[in-house]
Protein backbone atom coordinates (compact mmCIF):
# COMPACT_ATOMS: atom_id res chain seq x y z
CA UNK A 1 0.00 0.00 0.00
CA UNK A 2 1.42 3.72 -0.90
CA UNK A 3 1.77 5.83 2.04
CA UNK A 4 0.86 9.60 1.15
CA UNK A 5 1.38 11.85 3.54
CA UNK A 6 -1.12 14.37 3.72
CA UNK A 7 -0.23 18.11 4.83
CA UNK A 8 -3.00 20.41 5.26
CA UNK A 9 -4.83 23.17 6.42
CA UNK A 10 -8.74 23.20 6.67
CA UNK A 11 -9.55 19.97 4.38
CA UNK A 12 -11.98 18.94 7.78
CA UNK A 13 -13.97 22.02 7.59
CA UNK A 14 -14.12 22.28 4.59
CA UNK A 15 -15.90 18.87 3.91
CA UNK A 16 -13.54 17.59 1.68
CA UNK A 17 -11.19 15.15 3.86
CA UNK A 18 -13.32 12.40 2.83
CA UNK A 19 -13.17 13.22 -0.85
CA UNK A 20 -9.25 12.93 -0.27
CA UNK A 21 -9.34 9.50 1.19
CA UNK A 22 -11.31 8.14 -1.35
CA UNK A 23 -9.64 9.54 -4.20
CA UNK A 24 -6.29 8.06 -2.64
CA UNK A 25 -8.16 4.24 -1.81
CA UNK A 26 -9.50 4.08 -5.60
CA UNK A 27 -5.25 3.77 -6.50
CA UNK A 28 -4.83 1.63 -3.47
CA UNK A 29 -2.72 4.55 -1.74
CA UNK A 30 -3.44 5.51 2.17
CA UNK A 31 -3.80 8.90 3.44
CA UNK A 32 -1.38 9.10 6.20
CA UNK A 33 -0.49 11.88 8.84
CA UNK A 34 2.76 12.73 10.08
CA UNK A 35 3.55 12.46 13.61
CA UNK A 36 3.78 15.79 15.48
CA UNK A 37 3.45 16.79 18.98
CA UNK A 38 2.83 20.13 20.48
CA UNK A 39 6.61 20.70 21.85
CA UNK A 40 7.58 19.72 17.98
CA UNK A 41 4.93 21.84 16.37
CA UNK A 42 6.75 25.03 17.82
CA UNK A 43 10.26 23.63 17.00
CA UNK A 44 9.32 22.68 13.57
CA UNK A 45 7.87 25.85 12.69
CA UNK A 46 10.54 28.41 14.02
CA UNK A 47 12.77 26.06 12.38
CA UNK A 48 11.31 26.87 9.39
CA UNK A 49 11.12 30.55 9.75
CA UNK A 50 7.82 31.36 8.69
CA UNK A 51 5.95 33.13 11.09
CA UNK A 52 2.62 32.25 9.98
CA UNK A 53 -0.63 33.21 12.61
CA UNK A 54 -2.81 30.25 11.61
CA UNK A 55 -2.19 27.57 13.80
CA UNK A 56 -3.46 24.58 11.63
CA UNK A 57 -0.86 26.38 9.45
CA UNK A 58 2.11 25.70 11.78
CA UNK A 59 0.87 22.17 12.26
CA UNK A 60 1.16 22.04 8.47
CA UNK A 61 4.41 23.19 8.34
CA UNK A 62 5.57 20.79 11.44
CA UNK A 63 4.21 17.69 9.40
CA UNK A 64 6.46 18.57 6.75
CA UNK A 65 8.99 18.87 8.99
CA UNK A 66 8.35 15.69 10.13
CA UNK A 67 9.01 14.04 6.94
CA UNK A 68 11.99 16.09 5.91
CA UNK A 69 13.60 15.25 9.36
CA UNK A 70 12.38 11.34 8.87
CA UNK A 71 10.33 11.08 12.39
CA UNK A 72 7.73 9.89 9.66
CA UNK A 73 7.63 7.80 6.86
CA UNK A 74 5.56 8.65 3.77
CA UNK A 75 6.18 7.47 0.11
CA UNK A 76 4.54 10.52 -1.20
CA UNK A 77 3.05 13.96 0.00
CA UNK A 78 -0.41 15.45 -0.67
CA UNK A 79 -0.25 19.37 -0.03
CA UNK A 80 -3.41 21.32 0.27
CA UNK A 81 -4.91 24.07 1.56
CA UNK A 82 -8.33 26.02 0.98
CA UNK A 83 -8.40 28.12 -2.27
CA UNK A 84 -8.57 31.71 -1.65
CA UNK A 85 -6.14 31.33 1.68
CA UNK A 86 -3.36 33.85 0.95
CA UNK A 87 -1.16 32.59 4.03
CA UNK A 88 -2.01 28.97 2.97
CA UNK A 89 -0.71 29.52 -0.76
CA UNK A 90 2.00 31.22 0.50
CA UNK A 91 3.24 28.12 2.61
CA UNK A 92 1.65 25.85 0.68
CA UNK A 93 4.40 26.76 -2.19
CA UNK A 94 7.25 26.87 0.15
CA UNK A 95 6.38 23.34 2.12
CA UNK A 96 6.38 22.23 -1.49
CA UNK A 97 9.67 23.95 -2.43
CA UNK A 98 11.19 22.91 1.32
CA UNK A 99 10.03 18.90 0.61
CA UNK A 100 11.32 18.77 -2.79
CA UNK A 101 14.71 20.36 -1.88
CA UNK A 102 15.32 17.54 1.10
CA UNK A 103 13.64 14.87 0.07
CA UNK A 104 13.15 12.51 -3.19
CA UNK A 105 9.55 12.05 -2.48
CA UNK A 106 6.65 12.78 -5.26
CA UNK A 107 4.25 15.80 -4.35
CA UNK A 108 1.45 17.34 -5.49
CA UNK A 109 -0.12 20.55 -4.41
CA UNK A 110 -3.80 21.31 -4.39
CA UNK A 111 -6.33 24.28 -3.43
CA UNK A 112 -9.92 23.04 -2.93
CA UNK A 113 -13.09 24.51 -2.16
CA UNK A 114 -16.16 22.91 -0.47
CA UNK A 115 -17.12 21.70 -3.87
CA UNK A 116 -14.07 19.29 -4.88
CA UNK A 117 -14.63 15.87 -4.95
CA UNK A 118 -12.47 12.80 -4.94
CA UNK A 119 -13.17 12.61 -9.51
CA UNK A 120 -11.10 15.90 -9.75
CA UNK A 121 -8.22 14.70 -7.55
CA UNK A 122 -8.03 10.98 -8.80
CA UNK A 123 -5.45 11.97 -11.59
CA UNK A 124 -3.23 13.39 -8.83
CA UNK A 125 -3.66 10.52 -6.37
CA UNK A 126 -3.34 7.76 -9.22
CA UNK A 127 0.03 10.04 -10.42
CA UNK A 128 1.55 9.58 -6.90
CA UNK A 129 0.70 6.18 -6.68
CA UNK A 130 2.39 5.51 -9.59
CA UNK A 131 5.09 7.15 -9.39
CA UNK A 132 5.51 5.10 -6.17
CA UNK A 133 4.30 2.10 -7.22
CA UNK A 134 5.55 1.55 -10.71
CA UNK A 135 9.11 3.04 -10.66
CA UNK A 136 10.86 0.46 -12.00
CA UNK A 137 8.01 0.41 -15.39
CA UNK A 138 8.61 3.60 -15.34
CA UNK A 139 12.34 3.58 -15.66
CA UNK A 140 12.03 1.73 -18.83
CA UNK A 141 14.03 3.37 -21.82
CA UNK A 142 13.46 1.25 -24.74
CA UNK A 143 10.09 0.16 -26.53
CA UNK A 144 10.01 -4.30 -27.22
CA UNK A 145 8.11 -6.52 -29.59
CA UNK A 146 4.64 -4.99 -31.24
CA UNK A 147 2.14 -2.78 -28.78
CA UNK A 148 -0.17 -0.25 -29.58
CA UNK A 149 -1.02 3.05 -27.27
CA UNK A 150 -3.89 5.24 -27.05
CA UNK A 151 -4.58 8.39 -26.03
CA UNK A 152 -8.30 9.25 -25.45
CA UNK A 153 -7.97 12.63 -25.18
CA UNK A 154 -10.84 15.78 -24.43
CA UNK A 155 -9.93 16.49 -27.85
CA UNK A 156 -9.08 14.55 -30.43
CA UNK A 157 -7.60 10.31 -29.98
CA UNK A 158 -4.06 9.21 -30.72
CA UNK A 159 -3.11 5.70 -31.70
CA UNK A 160 0.78 5.01 -32.00
CA UNK A 161 1.51 1.18 -33.25
CA UNK A 162 5.35 0.91 -32.26
CA UNK A 163 7.63 -2.53 -33.55
CA UNK A 164 11.09 -2.56 -31.47
CA UNK A 165 11.15 0.89 -30.19
CA UNK A 166 10.37 2.52 -33.61
CA UNK A 167 6.93 4.03 -34.87
CA UNK A 168 5.28 1.95 -37.51
CA UNK A 169 1.86 3.65 -37.71
CA UNK A 170 -0.33 6.61 -35.81
CA UNK A 171 -3.82 7.69 -36.04
CA UNK A 172 -5.44 10.62 -35.01
CA UNK A 173 -8.74 12.12 -35.35
CA UNK A 174 -10.47 14.20 -33.01
CA UNK A 175 -12.56 12.92 -30.23
CA UNK A 176 -16.52 11.92 -30.81
CA UNK A 177 -17.73 9.04 -29.13
CA UNK A 178 -14.19 7.36 -27.19
CA UNK A 179 -14.97 3.97 -28.64
CA UNK A 180 -15.40 4.57 -32.22
CA UNK A 181 -12.58 6.82 -32.28
CA UNK A 182 -10.42 4.81 -31.12
CA UNK A 183 -11.65 1.93 -33.42
CA UNK A 184 -10.82 4.66 -36.22
CA UNK A 185 -7.21 5.48 -34.90
CA UNK A 186 -6.50 2.05 -34.64
CA UNK A 187 -6.94 1.01 -38.51
CA UNK A 188 -5.60 4.29 -39.45
CA UNK A 189 -2.25 3.16 -37.24
CA UNK A 190 -2.17 -0.32 -38.57
CA UNK A 191 -2.62 0.52 -41.78
CA UNK A 192 0.11 -0.58 -43.89
CA UNK A 193 2.00 -2.19 -41.20
CA UNK A 194 0.82 -6.03 -42.55
CA UNK A 195 -0.26 -6.30 -39.03
CA UNK A 196 -3.79 -6.74 -37.34
CA UNK A 197 -5.31 -5.81 -33.61
CA UNK A 198 -4.61 -9.10 -33.04
CA UNK A 199 -0.72 -9.51 -33.54
CA UNK A 200 -0.42 -6.53 -30.29
CA UNK A 201 1.06 -8.11 -28.05
CA UNK A 202 0.46 -5.02 -25.64
CA UNK A 203 -2.31 -2.32 -25.52
CA UNK A 204 -1.73 0.56 -23.46
CA UNK A 205 -4.44 2.98 -22.65
CA UNK A 206 -4.09 6.61 -20.86
CA UNK A 207 -6.01 9.75 -21.58
CA UNK A 208 -9.84 11.18 -20.42
CA UNK A 209 -11.46 8.16 -22.32
CA UNK A 210 -9.15 5.75 -20.91
CA UNK A 211 -11.21 3.72 -17.88
CA UNK A 212 -13.63 2.95 -20.95
CA UNK A 213 -11.67 1.93 -23.52
CA UNK A 214 -9.14 0.03 -21.60
CA UNK A 215 -11.90 -2.34 -20.42
CA UNK A 216 -13.38 -2.07 -23.66
CA UNK A 217 -10.37 -3.38 -25.34
CA UNK A 218 -8.77 -5.55 -22.23
CA UNK A 219 -5.75 -3.26 -22.42
CA UNK A 220 -2.82 -4.48 -20.17
CA UNK A 221 -1.86 -0.73 -19.00
CA UNK A 222 -4.61 1.65 -18.55
CA UNK A 223 -2.55 4.71 -16.82
CA UNK A 224 -3.10 8.65 -16.18
CA UNK A 225 -1.47 10.96 -18.44
CA UNK A 226 0.75 13.09 -16.50
CA UNK A 227 3.48 9.65 -16.16
CA UNK A 228 2.62 8.84 -19.32
CA UNK A 229 2.92 12.07 -21.06
CA UNK A 230 6.08 13.06 -19.44
CA UNK A 231 7.55 9.25 -20.34
CA UNK A 232 6.57 10.05 -23.47
CA UNK A 233 8.13 13.17 -23.48
CA UNK A 234 11.37 12.16 -22.34
CA UNK A 235 11.33 9.08 -25.20
CA UNK A 236 10.93 11.18 -28.15
CA UNK A 237 13.06 14.17 -26.85
CA UNK A 238 15.90 11.81 -26.46
CA UNK A 239 16.22 12.90 -23.08
CA UNK A 240 16.40 10.04 -20.71
CA UNK A 241 18.87 11.20 -18.52
CA UNK A 242 19.02 14.53 -16.33
CA UNK A 243 16.03 16.87 -15.77
CA UNK A 244 13.28 18.45 -18.46
CA UNK A 245 10.21 19.93 -17.97
CA UNK A 246 7.25 18.84 -20.07
CA UNK A 247 4.77 21.30 -20.88
CA UNK A 248 1.62 20.08 -22.64
CA UNK A 249 -0.66 22.98 -23.23
CA UNK A 250 -4.05 20.88 -23.83
CA UNK A 251 -7.58 21.27 -25.16
CA UNK A 252 -9.01 21.51 -21.58
CA UNK A 253 -6.84 21.66 -19.61
CA UNK A 254 -2.87 21.82 -18.83
CA UNK A 255 -0.06 19.95 -17.49
CA UNK A 256 3.47 21.16 -16.12
CA UNK A 257 5.47 17.74 -14.93
CA UNK A 258 9.30 18.34 -14.24
CA UNK A 259 11.05 14.87 -14.61
CA UNK A 260 14.30 13.91 -13.15
CA UNK A 261 15.65 10.65 -15.12
CA UNK A 262 12.71 9.93 -16.89
CA UNK A 263 10.41 9.96 -13.77
CA UNK A 264 7.84 12.80 -12.69
CA UNK A 265 8.56 14.63 -9.66
CA UNK A 266 6.55 17.00 -9.60
CA UNK A 267 3.56 18.74 -11.49
CA UNK A 268 0.61 21.04 -11.65
CA UNK A 269 -2.54 20.25 -13.59
CA UNK A 270 -5.08 22.87 -14.94
CA UNK A 271 -5.29 26.48 -15.02
CA UNK A 272 -8.12 29.18 -13.96
CA UNK A 273 -9.65 29.68 -17.28
CA UNK A 274 -10.04 28.34 -21.24
CA UNK A 275 -8.07 31.11 -22.16
CA UNK A 276 -4.95 29.99 -21.21
CA UNK A 277 -6.01 26.62 -23.22
CA UNK A 278 -5.37 24.74 -26.97
CA UNK A 279 -9.18 25.50 -27.25
CA UNK A 280 -8.56 29.38 -26.78
CA UNK A 281 -6.38 29.24 -30.20
CA UNK A 282 -8.84 26.82 -31.75
CA UNK A 283 -11.53 29.40 -31.34
CA UNK A 284 -9.23 32.28 -32.73
CA UNK A 285 -8.53 30.57 -35.74
CA UNK A 286 -11.80 29.82 -36.86
CA UNK A 287 -11.99 33.63 -35.99
CA UNK A 288 -9.78 34.41 -38.04
CA UNK A 289 -10.86 31.71 -40.91
CA UNK A 290 -7.54 30.33 -40.96
CA UNK A 291 -7.29 26.13 -40.48
CA UNK A 292 -5.39 25.58 -37.13
CA UNK A 293 -2.58 24.14 -38.49
CA UNK A 294 -1.88 27.30 -40.41
CA UNK A 295 -2.28 29.62 -37.12
CA UNK A 296 1.30 29.18 -35.98
CA UNK A 297 3.06 29.84 -38.81
CA UNK A 298 0.83 33.25 -38.94
CA UNK A 299 1.65 34.13 -35.68
CA UNK A 300 5.23 33.95 -36.43
CA UNK A 301 4.81 36.64 -39.06
CA UNK A 302 2.89 39.13 -36.81
CA UNK A 303 3.83 41.09 -33.73
CA UNK A 304 1.81 40.78 -30.48
CA UNK A 305 2.08 44.04 -29.34
CA UNK A 306 0.21 45.40 -31.98
CA UNK A 307 -2.81 43.68 -30.79
CA UNK A 308 -3.96 43.85 -27.29
CA UNK A 309 -5.29 40.08 -25.88
CA UNK A 310 -4.67 39.53 -22.64
CA UNK A 311 -7.95 38.31 -20.79
CA UNK A 312 -8.12 35.58 -18.25
CA UNK A 313 -11.47 34.52 -20.03
CA UNK A 314 -11.92 32.89 -23.16
CA UNK A 315 -15.11 34.81 -23.90
CA UNK A 316 -13.69 37.94 -22.97
CA UNK A 317 -10.27 36.68 -25.05
CA UNK A 318 -12.42 36.33 -28.30
CA UNK A 319 -14.09 39.86 -27.34
CA UNK A 320 -10.72 41.36 -27.38
CA UNK A 321 -9.61 39.67 -31.03
CA UNK A 322 -12.64 40.87 -32.64
CA UNK A 323 -12.23 44.46 -31.32
CA UNK A 324 -8.28 44.09 -32.24
CA UNK A 325 -9.55 43.23 -35.78
CA UNK A 326 -11.97 45.61 -36.10
CA UNK A 327 -9.46 48.60 -35.35
CA UNK A 328 -7.60 46.95 -38.15
CA UNK A 329 -5.15 44.79 -36.71
CA UNK A 330 -3.76 42.04 -38.94
CA UNK A 331 -4.72 38.62 -38.87
CA UNK A 332 -1.01 38.10 -38.15
CA UNK A 333 -0.75 40.39 -35.15
CA UNK A 334 -3.97 38.86 -33.85
CA UNK A 335 -2.91 35.29 -34.59
CA UNK A 336 0.42 35.94 -32.53
CA UNK A 337 -0.94 37.69 -29.69
CA UNK A 338 -3.60 34.82 -29.41
CA UNK A 339 -0.27 32.51 -28.79
CA UNK A 340 1.49 35.28 -26.23
CA UNK A 341 -1.71 35.58 -24.50
CA UNK A 342 -2.14 31.78 -24.08
CA UNK A 343 1.83 31.53 -22.94
CA UNK A 344 1.63 34.18 -20.65
CA UNK A 345 -0.97 32.81 -18.95
CA UNK A 346 0.20 29.63 -18.60
CA UNK A 347 3.34 31.10 -17.50
CA UNK A 348 1.44 33.06 -14.35
CA UNK A 349 -1.08 30.26 -13.62
CA UNK A 350 1.14 27.31 -13.46
CA UNK A 351 4.52 28.13 -14.58
CA UNK A 352 4.99 30.09 -11.98
CA UNK A 353 4.54 27.05 -9.29
CA UNK A 354 6.73 24.83 -10.31
CA UNK A 355 10.82 25.37 -10.84
CA UNK A 356 11.19 24.86 -14.35
CA UNK A 357 14.11 22.96 -15.48
CA UNK A 358 15.70 23.13 -18.98
CA UNK A 359 15.28 22.00 -21.37
CA UNK A 360 11.65 22.37 -21.92
CA UNK A 361 9.63 19.56 -23.78
CA UNK A 362 6.67 21.37 -25.33
CA UNK A 363 4.09 18.11 -26.43
CA UNK A 364 0.16 17.57 -27.75
CA UNK A 365 -1.02 18.80 -30.28
CA UNK A 366 -0.68 22.82 -29.52
CA UNK A 367 3.01 22.11 -29.29
CA UNK A 368 2.69 22.36 -33.70
CA UNK A 369 1.58 25.50 -33.31
CA UNK A 370 5.04 27.15 -33.60
CA UNK A 371 3.75 30.86 -32.93
CA UNK A 372 2.71 29.16 -29.15
CA UNK A 373 6.27 27.46 -28.98
CA UNK A 374 7.94 30.74 -29.89
CA UNK A 375 5.89 32.72 -27.18
CA UNK A 376 6.47 30.14 -24.32
CA UNK A 377 10.29 30.19 -24.83
CA UNK A 378 10.13 34.11 -25.04
CA UNK A 379 7.62 34.39 -21.82
CA UNK A 380 10.39 32.13 -19.84
CA UNK A 381 12.70 34.48 -20.81
CA UNK A 382 14.77 32.45 -24.03
CA UNK A 383 14.48 29.31 -22.40
CA UNK A 384 15.61 26.05 -24.78
CA UNK A 385 12.35 24.37 -25.66
CA UNK A 386 12.81 21.55 -27.52
CA UNK A 387 9.44 20.28 -29.72
CA UNK A 388 10.21 16.36 -30.44
CA UNK A 389 9.03 14.38 -33.09
CA UNK A 390 5.02 12.98 -32.94
CA UNK A 391 5.34 15.51 -30.17
CA UNK A 392 1.33 15.39 -30.58
CA UNK A 393 1.10 11.85 -29.94
CA UNK A 394 3.29 11.65 -26.44
CA UNK A 395 0.58 10.17 -24.39
CA UNK A 396 -0.04 7.06 -27.20
CA UNK A 397 3.53 6.74 -27.38
CA UNK A 398 4.45 6.41 -23.85
CA UNK A 399 1.31 4.15 -23.64
CA UNK A 400 3.10 1.71 -26.10
CA UNK A 401 6.60 2.11 -24.75
CA UNK A 402 5.51 1.51 -21.09
CA UNK A 403 3.03 -1.71 -21.98
CA UNK A 404 5.77 -3.27 -23.06
CA UNK A 405 7.31 -3.45 -19.90
CA UNK A 406 4.63 -5.62 -19.26
CA UNK A 407 5.62 -8.86 -20.65
CA UNK A 408 3.59 -10.55 -23.27
CA UNK A 409 0.13 -10.47 -23.90
CA UNK A 410 -0.03 -13.88 -26.15
CA UNK A 411 2.13 -15.61 -23.19
CA UNK A 412 -0.52 -14.13 -20.69
CA UNK A 413 -3.59 -15.37 -22.76
CA UNK B 1 16.07 45.50 7.04
CA UNK B 2 12.43 44.60 7.88
CA UNK B 3 9.97 46.67 8.00
CA UNK B 4 12.05 48.00 4.78
CA UNK B 5 10.37 51.37 5.22
CA UNK B 6 12.04 51.80 8.74
CA UNK B 7 13.75 55.01 8.77
CA UNK B 8 15.11 54.88 12.04
CA UNK B 9 16.77 51.47 10.56
CA UNK B 10 17.99 52.97 7.50
CA UNK B 11 19.69 55.57 9.21
CA UNK B 12 21.19 53.38 11.82
CA UNK B 13 22.62 51.62 8.88
CA UNK B 14 23.78 54.46 7.32
CA UNK B 15 25.42 55.93 9.98
CA UNK B 16 27.89 52.53 10.56
CA UNK B 17 28.72 53.30 6.69
CA UNK B 18 26.49 50.67 4.97
CA UNK B 19 23.79 50.88 2.26
CA UNK B 20 19.88 50.22 3.61
CA UNK B 21 18.07 48.73 1.31
CA UNK B 22 14.58 50.75 1.62
CA UNK B 23 11.74 51.04 -0.19
CA UNK B 24 11.33 54.57 0.03
CA UNK B 25 14.18 54.41 -3.38
CA UNK B 26 12.22 51.77 -4.93
CA UNK B 27 8.97 53.88 -4.76
CA UNK B 28 10.81 57.18 -5.75
CA UNK B 29 11.96 54.81 -8.90
CA UNK B 30 8.11 54.36 -9.89
CA UNK B 31 6.72 58.12 -8.75
CA UNK B 32 9.31 59.64 -10.81
CA UNK B 33 8.94 57.20 -13.86
CA UNK B 34 7.60 59.56 -16.93
CA UNK B 35 5.96 56.92 -18.75
CA UNK B 36 3.22 55.94 -16.52
CA UNK B 37 1.26 58.01 -14.66
CA UNK B 38 -1.06 56.47 -12.06
CA UNK B 39 -0.55 58.27 -8.80
CA UNK B 40 0.27 57.87 -5.85
CA UNK B 41 2.88 54.90 -6.72
CA UNK B 42 2.80 54.29 -10.53
CA UNK B 43 2.22 50.68 -9.55
CA UNK B 44 0.83 49.14 -13.18
CA UNK B 45 -1.06 45.66 -13.62
CA UNK B 46 2.57 44.29 -14.77
CA UNK B 47 4.04 44.88 -11.37
CA UNK B 48 2.01 41.90 -9.26
CA UNK B 49 2.81 39.62 -12.11
CA UNK B 50 6.30 40.45 -11.44
CA UNK B 51 5.94 39.54 -7.90
CA UNK B 52 4.79 36.19 -9.10
CA UNK B 53 8.62 35.15 -8.62
CA UNK B 54 7.59 35.37 -4.96
CA UNK B 55 4.10 34.46 -4.11
CA UNK B 56 1.81 31.88 -6.31
CA UNK B 57 -1.07 33.45 -9.07
CA UNK B 58 -3.49 31.97 -6.24
CA UNK B 59 -1.95 35.00 -3.53
CA UNK B 60 -3.72 38.20 -3.72
CA UNK B 61 -2.87 40.60 -6.10
CA UNK B 62 -1.89 43.34 -3.43
CA UNK B 63 0.84 40.20 -1.51
CA UNK B 64 2.23 40.18 -5.30
CA UNK B 65 2.19 43.54 -5.88
CA UNK B 66 4.03 44.73 -2.59
CA UNK B 67 6.40 41.25 -3.30
CA UNK B 68 7.61 42.89 -6.57
CA UNK B 69 9.18 46.16 -4.94
CA UNK B 70 10.43 43.72 -1.43
CA UNK B 71 11.88 41.16 -3.20
CA UNK B 72 14.60 42.89 -5.17
CA UNK B 73 15.32 44.20 -2.09
CA UNK B 74 15.63 41.25 -0.38
CA UNK B 75 17.35 38.95 -3.26
CA UNK B 76 20.13 41.83 -2.90
CA UNK B 77 20.29 41.92 0.90
CA UNK B 78 23.91 40.96 1.91
CA UNK B 79 22.87 40.73 6.21
CA UNK B 80 19.24 41.44 7.23
CA UNK B 81 17.81 43.27 10.52
CA UNK B 82 14.43 42.08 11.21
CA UNK B 83 12.41 44.01 13.67
CA UNK B 84 9.52 42.45 14.94
CA UNK B 85 6.48 43.41 17.08
CA UNK B 86 7.27 47.42 15.70
CA UNK B 87 4.40 49.72 16.12
CA UNK B 88 2.41 51.39 12.82
CA UNK B 89 4.82 54.66 13.34
CA UNK B 90 8.40 52.81 12.98
CA UNK B 91 7.56 51.70 9.26
CA UNK B 92 4.67 48.92 9.25
CA UNK B 93 4.02 48.11 5.21
CA UNK B 94 0.27 47.33 5.94
CA UNK B 95 -0.34 43.68 4.70
CA UNK B 96 0.83 40.51 7.67
CA UNK B 97 0.67 37.78 4.85
CA UNK B 98 3.74 39.82 3.10
CA UNK B 99 5.32 40.60 6.22
CA UNK B 100 5.09 36.71 7.17
CA UNK B 101 6.73 36.26 3.43
CA UNK B 102 9.89 38.71 3.61
CA UNK B 103 10.68 37.76 7.04
CA UNK B 104 10.46 34.48 5.66
CA UNK B 105 12.44 34.79 2.98
CA UNK B 106 15.34 36.66 4.46
CA UNK B 107 15.73 34.24 6.89
CA UNK B 108 15.98 31.84 4.32
CA UNK B 109 18.74 33.39 2.66
CA UNK B 110 21.03 32.64 5.06
CA UNK B 111 22.69 36.01 5.53
CA UNK B 112 23.91 37.18 8.59
CA UNK B 113 20.66 37.94 10.21
CA UNK B 114 20.01 40.29 13.58
CA UNK B 115 16.23 39.66 14.86
CA UNK B 116 15.08 42.31 17.62
CA UNK B 117 11.93 42.52 19.25
CA UNK B 118 10.57 46.78 19.49
CA UNK B 119 12.05 48.28 22.58
CA UNK B 120 9.58 49.33 25.14
CA UNK B 121 11.42 51.26 27.71
CA UNK B 122 14.26 53.20 27.58
CA UNK B 123 17.25 50.74 28.54
CA UNK B 124 15.12 48.51 26.03
CA UNK B 125 16.10 50.55 23.16
CA UNK B 126 19.75 51.63 24.48
CA UNK B 127 20.27 47.94 24.50
CA UNK B 128 18.66 47.71 21.22
CA UNK B 129 20.60 50.24 19.39
CA UNK B 130 23.39 48.58 20.87
CA UNK B 131 23.09 45.09 19.49
CA UNK B 132 22.00 46.92 15.98
CA UNK B 133 25.49 49.15 15.97
CA UNK B 134 27.70 45.80 17.40
CA UNK B 135 26.26 43.65 14.84
CA UNK B 136 26.88 46.44 11.96
CA UNK B 137 30.35 46.50 13.21
CA UNK B 138 30.83 42.93 12.87
CA UNK B 139 29.78 42.75 9.34
CA UNK B 140 32.70 45.34 8.97
CA UNK B 141 35.17 43.19 10.32
CA UNK B 142 33.75 39.49 8.68
CA UNK B 143 33.89 41.73 5.38
CA UNK B 144 37.80 42.66 5.88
Amino acid sequence: MVKIAQISCGTEYSGVQKEIEKAASTFGAEIVFPETDLDYIDEAYEKFGFNCASSGIRLMIARAMSIVEGKSDADAVFIATCFRCAEGALVRNEVRRFIQQNTRLPVVTYSFTERTKADELFIRMEALSTIVARKSLLAREKQEGLTLGIDSGSTTTKVVLMENNSIIGTGWLPTTDVLECTNNGIDQAMEGTGYKLDDVEGIGVTGYGRLTIGKKMGADLIQEELSVNSKGAVYLANHQKGEATVLDIGGMDNKVITVNDGIPDNFTMGGICAGASGRFLEITSRRLGVDISELGPLASKGNYKNALLNSYCIVFGIQDLVTSLAAGGSKEDVAAAACHSVAEQVYEQQLQEIDVREPLIQVGGTSLIEGLVEAVSEVLGGINVIVPEYSSHIGAVGGALLVSGLGNRHEKE
Amino acid sequence: MFPPNSLILADLIERRGHEPLVLQNEIRKKVKDPEIDSPPFNMTEEDPIKGLKYAAIEVPSGVRGRMSLFGPLIDQAEAAILMDEAPFGFGCIGCARTNELCVYYLRKRGIPTLELKYPKTHDETIELVNKINSFLDQLEEDDG
